[in-house]
């Protein structure tokens, strides 16, 4: 737009002003998207009648007429929908909650493997890691099931390393201790463990940072955390009682079982999940410079105190963020359990959509589901990394 | 040399310092771990702990390696028809492979056509391997790729030139695994594309619908968007029209990786500084002119190593299509072993598979790592 001195200016067309164009081009986008909305809808409506599916979300309160073959709360199969449902989330978190400290616990190993000094170590480790990442998860799931279901013993001939432990391709049976309330004692005595070790922390933070003195917080903080259980347990009289798992029929009775579903799905999740986080773990260590060791070991700190006050806070700074997409993925591909049986979220909600043909409600449970679980993660994962980003720069 | 604003005189002065200066005597070279012995040394039993892990180590080799060898090469029966003959030995039974590889490849393809797909996928790998060199990066290599994406189609649906027609239903394998991979991404790219520039517009309606798309996608397991896409499209579409089931997991696949491949472009486009947007404004170009000609060539050279990786994954996820009943690669090899006598060779069978894909996907990592060391030309934003 040339304007010339003395001239008013001219006024360009109205459909050339930024502002009305961008007015525009969202009625027409929003309208477009409304259009396709309310086609889908209507065509979906009449599919659905003539179908003669019902919609809604009624049918929760519907008997599900169908077992899962685990379950962490009671559960039978005359039970409505919607404990069935609940039935998969809580296996869907059981599994991914286990599966994400493992996997944290192993891929950090397998990093710092891959960095050691010692050539073979490191080649294990990159063999590993290199191995299965480039290998799909589900095949590795397939494998790991097929694994234990076909080359473990059937029940009669399970294995028995120890006493009240059964190893068969029915899963890993053992003994588990008959409820007392001397184990809620425990429990509690624990919880008063952890919140005393962590205030005392506190105390001799700041204290140091007042004095300089130390304070031996890391075995008094441990006596406190194991040993407040254990005087519980004595005080309780020291129940012994245990449930033995007994081979009854072709199966075994009582006890805890790890099935051989769940173990599949851990083990693959974890061994998979694992060479992400071992590669994040190893970019996070070679991103903090030598010098920073260097430096810490002339200040005269030992080997351990450079690790934990210089290396791992500046580490953790570039793990964290992607880290967090890890436990995301983990948490996702933990719905592949579907494919070998494991009941969880989308394994029960497909078998509920197979039954009453609510196809829309079922994948909108699903994905709310999965949608709330993924913005918690994020949401505490945010929190930590802001905790421990560097404070005051932005 | 002369520094400026010395004089002659200063520099002979400053040069001969050093004459002051008593040298120590030279000390002999340091020896470099160049003999096996010092390498050895320094590398497996440099301190205690050092040695103990060197040990474990040994140990675990000998424990696995002559027992891998001896059932993989030694113990293994490489072929014959007949699967009693595996039961007997101790080892592989490779036979299942040379009985059973035309299936696992190529799944329920006619028997006597399957040159077709095998010539297809020559000529898709081949494509593949020219365009992964920069220099060829140029118009015709979209030309070729149109070519070839429209030969295959006529090799693998046949109807034409006296070729035999093939139903998509009856496609599998490698070919169907590559098919769903590359085709998704192709189809998703220029939509990931829209997706990222929306979710940077300053327009909040625009930025919203994006945002939302992305998340939603993001926040849930590919198995939920494919199930979507068997049990709901059906249910979208008019009465009386019908999409194939390969055709409604593509969708779910292309929809599923826009949502991905949209967070890599986005990265791109932020790694572009500011002043090339605001240089774009001064120059006038309009929003479609600067985004084209300014901002998306620099974005995407940035965005190519995180594109090549979502790739890899997308080439890993394309398995999931196992669960609604579509013949990919690890469909075909766990179809396989349904066979009852070859049931007991399921190790053989997923090995199998699982060398293709992962050496499809090693190719690829490695790959994205060259082209992140080849197209570091220094503009990065630190």
């Amino acid at each position: 737009m040339q304007q010339s001195l003395g001239q008013p200016a001219k006024r360009s067309a109205w459909w050339n002003d930024a502002r009305v164009r961008g007015v525009l081009s969202q009625v027409f986008v929003l309208g477009g998207i409304g259009l396709l909305v309310w086609y889908l809808v209507s065509n979906t409506l009449a599919n659905l009648e003539t179908r003669s599916i019902a919609t809604g979300f009624g049918f929760l309160e519907r008997e599900a007429g169908f077992a899962v073959s685990e379950s962490p709360i009671p559960y039978s199969a005359a039970d409505t929908y919607y404990r069935v449902l609940v039935v998969g989330i809580l296996n869907t978190l059981k599994v991914s909650i286990v599966g994400i400290a493992l996997a944290t616990l192993f891929g950090t190993l397998a990093g710092v493997a891959r960095l050691s000094s010692n050539w073979l170590v490191a080649k294990f480790a990159t063999i590993y890691v290199e191995g299965l990442r480039n290998i799909p998860i589900l095949l590795q799931l397939f494998f790991w099931y097929t694994v234990i279901t076909q080359t473990l013993p059937g029940p009669r001939q399970a294995f028995n390393p120890m006493p009240g432990v059964f190893l068969s391709n029915r899963g890993l049976q053992y003994a588990e201790p008959v409820w007392d309330p001397t184990y809620g004692l425990m429990a509690g005595a624990l919880a008063v463990g952890i919140i005393g070790a962590w205030a005392l922390g506190r105390w001799a933070h700041k204290r140091q940072e007042r004095t300089g003195r130390l304070f031996p917080t890391f075995r008094v903080g441990a006596a406190l955390i194991l040993g407040l259980p254990v005087l519980a347990y004595v005080l309780g009289g020291a129940p012994t009682e245990l449930d033995v798992p007994a081979l009854k029929g072709f199966n075994f009775r009582g006890g805890g079982t790890v099935t051989p579903e769940f173990a599949a799905l851990l083990v693959g999740l974890v061994l998979y999940t694992g060479t992400y986080i071992a590669e994040i773990v190893r970019g996070g260590i070679l991103s903090v410079s030598h010098g920073q060791t260097e430096a810490g070991l002339a200040l005269g700190l030992s080997r351990g105190l450079v690790m934990r006050l210089i290396l791992l806070p500046q580490a953790l700074r570039v793990i964290i963020p992607p880290l967090t997409s890890q436990y995301l993925n983990l948490t996702k591909n933990s719905s592949l359990a579907v494919a070998i049986g494991f009941p969880d979220l989308v394994s029960v909600a497909n078998t509920s959509i197979n039954q009453t043909g609510q196809a829309v409600e079922g994948i909108a449970i699903i994905m709310a589901v999965y949608l709330t679980v993924s913005l918690s993660i994020s949401a505490f994962m945010n929190w930590y990394n802001r905790k421990i980003a560097l404070q005051g720069v932005r | 040399m002369a520094r400026s604003g010395e004089t002659p005189g200063q520099i002979i002065a400053r040069e001969e310092e050093p004459k002051d200066v008593s040298l120590p005597p030279p000390k002999a070279p340091p020896t470099s771990p160049v003999l096996a012995v010092d390498w050895v040394r320094q590398h497996l039993f440099s301190s205690v702990p050092n040695t103990l892990l060197t040990l474990l180590c040994f140990w675990l080799l000998w424990e696995t390696v002559p027992p891998l060898i001896d059932w993989a090469l030694i113990g293994a029966v490489w072929s014959g028809g007949d699967p009693q003959l595996c039961r007997d030995a101790d080892g592989a039974c490779w036979a299942f492979i040379t009985e059973k590889h035309r299936f696992i490849l190529f799944g329920l393809y006619p028997f006597d056509e399957q040159w077709r797909p095998r010539l297809a996928m020559a000529l898709f790998v081949g494509t593949l391997l020219v365009s992964s060199y920069p220099p060829f990066w140029r118009p015709w290599l979209g030309l070729l790729w149109v070519a070839v994406f429209t030969s295959c189609g006529i090799l693998m649906w046949g109807g034409v030139f006296g070729l035999t027609p093939v139903d998509n239903t009856r496609w599998g394998g490698v070919p169907l695994t590559l098919i769903l991979a590359v085709v998704g991404l192709v189809c998703a790219f220029p939509l990931s594309i829209l997706l990222a520039l929306g979710r940077r517009s300053d327009l909040p309606a625009i930025r919203m619908v994006c945002v939302g798309f992305i998340e939603l996608i993001r926040g849930v397991p590919l198995i939920s968007v494919l199930f979507m896409a068997s049990v709901m499209f059906p249910l979208f579409l008019p009465e009386g029209v019908t999409i194939d089931k390969l055709l409604r997991a593509q969708v779910g696949i292309i929809l599923f990786t826009a949502a991905y491949l949209a967070e890599a472009v986005r990265g791109g486009l932020q790694s572009i500084p500011r002043g090339q947007f605001e240089a774009a404004d001064a120059m006038g170009l309009s929003y479609w002119k600067k985004t084209l000609l300014i901002i998306l060539p620099q974005a995407l050279k940035v965005a190519i190593p995180p594109i090549v990786n979502q790739f890899i994954s997308m080439f890993k996820d394309t398995s999931l299509v196992i669960i609604i009943g579509l013949f990919d690669l690890l469909t075909t090899a766990k179809t396989a072993l349904a066979d009852p006598p070859w049931r007991a060779f399921y190790i053989e069978s997923y090995l199998f598979a699982a060398m293709i894909y992962w050496a499809f996907c090693f190719f690829m990592s490695r790959y994205s790592q060259y082209l992140e060391r080849r197209l570091e030309t220094g503009h990065k934003r630190s």
